[in-house]
């Protein structure tokens, strides 16, 4: 159901402004939503001032900056800083995107940080995607065969492996599915447009037999069907795929063996 | 991990907050049609009680129809018509763009973007042609 405001432990309040440090003269504000699990109180908005001097160009350094020299508590998801591992998505600047992958100086300052939106917080811009990933196990991302296999492997022709362009990139960050606000209200059926993009790359390739199966099991009004062509998805995209485009993909092969 | 599981559960812990969502998303211009969308959706329901009442009126006879014509002529009525028009078009043009989207056109970054400001541009356009056609065809304002 649609949600306008926040439930009352959620809403935001707010925080401490922390020193600067001494002698920098290129500073850059950022607005951080934190939130411990130990202290009781509600989430609420850190000020922080990054010296750009010191710090890397992009929204990880920064942070990183930041757990280094003024607050060794702020917590957040990170690994691999160069945009494959996916771990440091958060919403930047009012949209969702990679910390490690966005240039500080693409955003307005202030910069605003939260976590990906309506999501549990585990703490601070840490949140759990425990049905985000429950969700992509539920459309099997494996190759479902019948025929014995094959005494090497299963082999696809070139063009037939091109279908997969624009989904096999997919680094499951979870950026497309929690900036829609049909998976905000309905989370809890619909699959969201990250497990949605990763179905169509299985009804796509051409070694997968069981695409009837496949279909069938999204052939429901949630499931599938939440979606309504918002497009936050393909805009927050970080790796610049289209979920939206593989959605309706899935929805024209729904009515097309039908017909 | 079963230590650490029976570790957690000695000590209760608050229940997560929800992250924000509305409150912080940046507003898209797709996001806001897909909502205006809904909203003239659900006016049109609306917008029906008002062809009912004009075809019943039509039939009920010169009083009934009277009745009717005093109200649409008014200028609250006709700032509820002009506003039904819109939201009829702008919802059929809404219904449009969302058949192009299902057959697979209109998808990438720059099409999608061109295709949702035609409807607003669209629906007020044609809503203004329509009013014009409709005036003119009663010989002006009255």
């Amino acid at each position: 159901m649609v949600e306008i405001t926040l439930p009352k432990n959620s809403r935001i309040t707010e925080g401490k402004t922390w020193p600067r440090t001494s002698h920098a003269t290129h500073l850059t504000e950022f607005q951080i939503y934190r939130w411990n699990p130990d202290d009781g109180a509600n989430p609420h908005i850190d000020t922080y001032y990054v010296d750009r001097d010191d710090c890397g160009p992009m929204v990880l350094d920064a942070l990183i900056w930041i757990k280094n020299n003024v607050d060794p508590t702020l917590t957040f998801r990170r690994s691999c800083r160069e945009g494959v591992c996916g771990s440091c998505a958060m919403n930047i600047d009012g949209t969702n995107t990679l910390a490690c992958t966005k240039a500080m100086d693409d955003a307005k300052a202030p910069l605003k940080i939260n976590p990906l939106p309506h999501q549990p917080v585990i703490k601070d811009l840490v949140p759990d995607l425990k049905n985000f990933y429950a969700q992509y196990a539920s459309i099997e991302p494996w190759l479902h065969t019948v025929t014995p296999a094959p005494e090497k492997e299963w082999t696809q022709s070139h063009e037939d492996r091109t279908k997969l362009d624009g989904m096999y990139e997919c680094i499951l960050c979870a950026c497309c599915s929690t900036s829609c606000p049909s998976y905000w209200w309905n989370s809890d059926r619909y699959l969201g447009p990250a497990a949605l993009l990763q179905a169509n790359r299985w009804v796509q390739d051409s070694r997968d037999e069981s695409t009837g199966e496949r279909l069938d099991n999204l052939e429901d009004p949630f499931r599938l069907y939440r979606c309504h062509t918002i497009m936050n998805c393909s805009k927050a995209c970080p790796k610049g795929l289209n979920p939206a485009k593989e959605i309706a993909t899935l929805k024209k092969a729904m009515v097309e063996r039908q017909v | 991990m079963a230590e650490l599981e029976a570790g957690t559960a000695t000590a209760p812990r608050r229940s997560r907050p929800l992250s924000p969502h509305l409150q912080t998303y940046r507003l898209t211009l797709t996001m806001l049609m897909s909502i205006v969308h809904r909203i003239t959706g659900s006016a049109l329901y609306f917008g029906m009680l008002l062809l009912a009442w004009w075809l019943i009126a039509a039939a009920a006879g010169p009083n009934a129809y009277a009745n009717f014509e005093w109200f649409v002529g008014s200028w609250i009525g006709r700032l509820v018509l002009f506003g039904y028009t819109w939201a009829l078009l702008h919802h059929m043009l809404g219904g449009i763009r969302h058949l192009i989207w299902d057959t697979l056109h209109g998808l990438e970054p720059a099409d999608r973007e061109m295709l949702t400001l035609a409807t607003v541009i669209g629906s007020v356009a044609l809503t203004l042609v329509v009013w014009v056609i409709g005036y003119l065809a009663m010989g002006g304002p009255r």
